[in-house]
C-alpha cells in the first residue's frame, strides 16, 4: 500500500461510482481554508483595535515566524465579539478600561498600549495575566492563530504551517517518524 | 430523507426516544421486523455536508453535543450542596447521537465484567453488584453489532479478550507513531499491546467508503461516512423499510400513561416548541444514561408519583462516570499524530481488578492523540511551559507534532448517592427542569486512576519520551472532565426492588415500556460502553419483537 499514490489509494479503496461523492465531501470539509481575509472592523474602533492587536502580538509574537498579527487575530476577535463571543463584549470593555487605568498609573503620559515598548507591554500584561480578561484574550488569540480560517484568523493557514499541522484531510501511512521506521 | 411520515393522531407500534447507539439499532430492528416506528430525537438530522473540519465549531464549541446555553446541567459534589451550572455530562445531540462524534473505540466487555461482585465481594457504601446476564448471553449480539455497524480490529490479538464467535468484519486500521512507540514500550515491559478495535472502516464496507485518515474523529462527524455511527449504518436501513420515521428536533418532555399504568405515547416539543403527542402501543426509551432517567422523573403521574418505572426509587441513581487518567510524552522526532484515527494500540493487562493493589478497580491504557491544533495549544502542554509569549509559541511548535498521550479508562463504582435528579430551580429553554448531577468519586476509583498514572508514566519512559507529564486527578473539582459515558441510572436486574428494568430492558413497573441504553449498566467495566450498549440493544430488540409478535405487549 505505501507504494501507491494517495489518489490511487483512495480510488482503490472505493467503488468507482462512489468517488465523485467522496471527492465532494472532502472538498467541502476543506473549503474553510480558502476563505477568510476580511479587513473591516465591526466591533472595535481603530484605536481599540490597535491595542487588542498589540496584546495579541505579545501573546503570539512574530519574532521567529508568523504569529497573531500575521494570522489576523484582531479581525478574528472583532468578528468573534460580533458572533459566538458576543456575550464577552463587556468583559473586553471592562478589561481594556482596567488596562488603560493601569497604564496611565504606571506610565503617566503614555499614549496607548500599542505605543508602549515591548518590555513595557510585557510587564503590563504580566500584571493582569491571572484575570478573566487576559484568559479570554489569550484563548481568542490562540483560536485566531490556529483555528479554522473561515473565522477570519489563521490567514493562509500561517498558524498551522508554523506548528506543522497539515489540513489536507486525507493521509496515507506512514504518518510520522516512528511508524515509518 | 425520511421515507415515511406518520400522523400524530395515528397510534404507531413503537415510539423510540433517542436515535443514538441504542435508539438507532432499536429503530432498525423493529422496523425491519415489520413494525411501525417513530423515532423522536432531540437534535437535528445532519448529513455529510454538515461535517466539516472546523475545530472551533466542533471541538471548541462542541457543536455535536448538548448545549448548556439551551439545556443547562447543574452539578454538585455532595447532596445538600446547591448545584451550580456546569456541563458535567455531555452527550451527542443529533440523529445518531453520540455515535456521530465519538472516537470510535469499540471494546467488548470481559467475561468478568458481568460478575465482579461475585469475584471480589461487597464494597462498603456502594451498590456493586453482578449483572443479571453473562458474557455468553451477549456474545452473539456483540458479533451482530460489529457486523452490522462495521468494526475494524484483529481477533485473538488481545490475550485478555473474552471468546468470540467470529473475527472482526474488517482488518485493523493502520498503526500510527503513537501505536508503534506504545507497542515497543509495552512489549519491553512484558505487556500485551494489540490493535485497537474501532467502529471505523479500514476498508469499504456495505456501500460505505473507507476511512482516509483525516484525523478528525473525536468530537467531529465523519464526512466520509467511514465512522460507523448509527446515522450512516442502521438508520438508513430502518428508513428504507418505509415503516420508520426519524423525527428530529423533537424533545420529549413526558411519557404519557393511562389510568391503568400503561404507556400511551410521548409528548414532545417540536421544532417550533409546540407540544405534540405521539401515540404508540409501546415506548422504548433510548435517550442515554442521563436523559432517560431525567425523562422518567419528569413523567410523574397519579399512578407513578415518584416518576415513571420508579417503584424501586432507583431511577437516576448509581450514575457512573467516564473515569480515566492521562499522561503525555514528548518525543524527539515528529509523530504527526494529527494524521489518522485517534487510537491505534492499547493494552488490557491491568484491566482485571487485583486485590493485591489494595483497592478495587482496573483499567485499559490506550495510546492516542485527541487534540486538534488550537485545543492542543490551549490545554495540551505541560504546566511548566509559559502560557503566552515567544517561549510558549515555540513550545506549541515543538510539541504539537511530537506529543502522544496515554489515556487510562478506569472503573467507576456505582453509588446511590451519585445520581441524576431534577434541578429544583434551574430550567432549560423549554421550561423543563435541568438535569442535576450529584457525583463524587469513590476512593477506590481515585486510587485506580492514581495507580494507572504511574503505569502510564512507566510506559512513556520505556518508549523513550524526553519529557513526561500527567493531568491532575485531584481535587475532583476543578479537574473533573465532563462525563461522556453515561451509565447506571436505570440498572437491570431480576429483583424489582433493586433494579429498574429486567435483563431485556423491560421496565419492571410498566408492561409496555422498555429502557435500553447505558442506563442499564450495573457496573462500568472499563469505559468504552458503546459496543455493550449496542449489543444490549440488539438483544433487547429481539426480545421485544418476539413479545410483540406474540401479542404480549398489547
Amino acid at each position: 500500500m505505501p507504494n501507491l499514490t494517495r489518489r490511487d489509494w483512495i480510488l482503490g479503496s472505493l467503488a468507482a461510482s462512489a468517488w465523485p461523492a467522496i471527492a465532494a465531501a472532502q472538498q467541502h470539509a476543506h473549503q474553510a481554508v480558502a476563505s477568510g481575509s476580511a479587513t473591516a472592523l465591526e466591533h472595535f474602533d481603530a484605536s481599540t483595535a490597535r491595542d487588542v492587536a498589540a496584546i495579541a502580538t505579545r501573546i503570539i509574537p512574530s519574532d521567529d515566524g508568523p504569529g497573531a498579527m500575521d494570522a489576523g487575530a484582531v479581525y478574528f476577535i472583532d468578528r468573534a465579539l460580533m458572533t459566538f463571543a458576543a456575550d464577552q463584549r463587556a468583559l473586553y470593555a471592562h478589561g481594556l478600561t482596567e488596562l488603560r487605568a493601569r497604564r496611565e498609573k504606571l506610565l503617566p503620559g503614555s499614549a496607548s498600549f500599542a505605543d508602549l515598548t515591548v518590555g513595557q507591554q510585557m510587564s503590563l500584561l504580566r500584571s493582569i495575566e491571572t484575570t478573566d480578561f487576559f484568559a479570554v484574550v489569550r484563548e481568542h488569540t490562540v483560536l485566531a492563530w490556529l483555528g479554522s480560517p473561515e473565522y477570519g484568523g489563521n490567514r493562509g493557514g500561517v498558524g498551522w504551517k508554523y506548528i506543522g499541522f497539515d489540513d489536507r484531510g486525507f493521509f496515507t501511512p506512514p504518518f510520522g517518524f516512528y511508524d515509518a521506521s | 430523507m425520511t421515507a415515511v411520515a406518520f400522523k400524530t393522531s395515528e397510534t404507531v407500534d413503537f415510539v423510540v426516544i433517542g436515535s443514538g447507539a441504542a435508539g438507532g439499532v432499536m429503530a432498525k430492528e423493529l422496523a425491519v421486523a415489520g413494525f411501525s416506528v417513530v423515532v423522536l430525537e432531540q437534535g437535528p438530522y445532519l448529513t455529510a455536508k454538515d461535517f466539516t473540519h472546523d475545530e472551533i465549531k466542533f471541538a471548541v464549541h462542541n457543536a455535536l453535543t448538548n448545549d448548556p446555553a439551551h439545556q443547562p446541567v447543574t452539578y454538585r459534589q455532595h447532596e445538600g450542596e446547591v448545584a451550580k451550572p456546569f456541563k458535567a455530562i455531555e452527550y451527542g445531540r443529533q440523529v445518531g447521537g453520540g455515535t456521530v462524534h465519538f472516537t470510535g473505540n469499540y471494546w467488548r466487555f470481559h467475561e468478568s465484567d458481568f460478575h465482579e461482585r461475585s469475584l471480589h465481594g461487597t464494597i462498603a457504601g456502594t451498590s456493586f453488584a453482578d449483572w443479571p446476564i453473562r458474557y455468553a448471553d451477549l456474545e452473539p449480539y456483540y458479533t451482530k453489532a460489529e457486523e452490522e455497524l462495521g468494526v475494524s480490529g484483529l481477533a485473538g490479538a488481545n490475550p485478555f479478550d473474552a471468546p468470540r464467535s467470529k473475527p472482526y468484519p474488517l482488518p485493523p486500521m493502520p498503526v500510527k507513531s503513537s501505536g508503534v512507540l506504545f507497542e515497543r514500550a509495552t512489549t519491553k515491559l512484558g505487556l500485551h499491546p494489540y490493535p485497537a478495535p474501532v467502529a471505523i472502516l479500514s476498508q469499504p464496507y456495505r456501500g460505505r467508503a473507507a476511512c482516509v485518515n483525516c484525523g478528525m474523529c473525536e468530537l467531529f462527524g465523519c464526512e466520509m461516512g467511514a465512522k460507523s455511527s448509527t446515522l450512516v449504518s442502521v438508520i438508513p436501513i430502518a428508513e428504507k423499510t418505509g415503516r420508520c420515521e426519524i423525527r428530529p428536533n423533537s424533545y420529549v418532555r413526558k411519557i404519557e400513561t393511562d389510568a391503568r399504568g400503561r404507556v400511551t405515547g410521548a409528548i414532545y416539543f417540536d421544532a417550533q416548541r409546540q407540544e405534540v403527542l405521539q401515540r404508540a402501543r409501546v415506548v422504548v426509551l433510548c435517550a442515554n444514561g442521563v436523559e432517560s432517567a431525567k425523562l422518567l422523573l419528569l413523567s410523574k403521574s397519579q399512578h407513578f408519583p415518584h416518576g415513571l418505572a420508579n417503584s424501586s426509587g432507583l431511577v437516576g441513581k448509581n450514575l457512573m462516570w467516564d473515569s480515566g487518567s492521562e499522561s503525555s510524552g514528548l518525543f524527539e522526532q515528529p509523530l504527526n499524530e494529527f494524521k489518522g484515527i485517534q487510537v491505534t494500540r492499547l493494552i488490557q493487562d491491568y484491566y482485571a481488578a487485583d486485590p493485591r493493589r489494595g483497592f478495587y478497580g482496573g483499567g485499559a491504557i490506550d495510546a492516542r492523540f485527541d487534540f486538534y491544533p488550537a485545543g492542543f495549544a490551549l490545554s495540551g502542554l505541560p504546566d511548566d511551559i509559559p502560557k503566552w509569549g515567544l517561549e510558549y509559541k515555540k513550545a506549541v511548535g515543538q510539541y504539537f507534532t511530537r506529543t502522544m498521550t496515554l489515556l487510562s479508562h478506569t472503573t467507576s463504582l456505582p453509588l446511590e448517592k451519585n445520581n441524576v435528579s431534577l434541578d429544583p430551580t434551574m430550567k432549560d429553554a423549554w421550561g423543563l427542569p435541568a438535569a442535576r448531577i450529584t457525583f463524587d468519586m469513590h476512593p477506590d476509583d481515585i486510587a485506580t486512576m492514581r495507580w494507572l498514572v504511574a503505569r502510564e508514566r512507566e510506559i512513556l519512559e520505556a518508549a523513550g519520551a524526553t519529557k513526561v507529564w500527567s493531568a491532575p486527578i485531584e481535587p475532583i473539582e476543578p479537574n473533573m472532565m465532563p462525563s461522556r459515558h453515561l451509565m447506571g441510572t436505570c440498572r437491570m436486574g431480576t429483583d424489582p426492588r433493586k433494579s429498574v428494568v429486567d435483563p431485556f430492558g423491560h421496565a419492571h413497573d410498566v408492561p409496555n415500556l422498555f429502557i435500553v441504553d447505558g442506563s442499564n449498566f450495573v457496573t462500568s467495566a472499563r469505559q468504552q460502553p458503546t459496543a455493550t450498549i449496542q449489543a444490549l440493544a440488539y438483544r433487547a430488540a429481539e426480545h421485544i419483537v418476539r413479545k410483540a409478535r406474540a401479542g404480549e405487549l398489547g
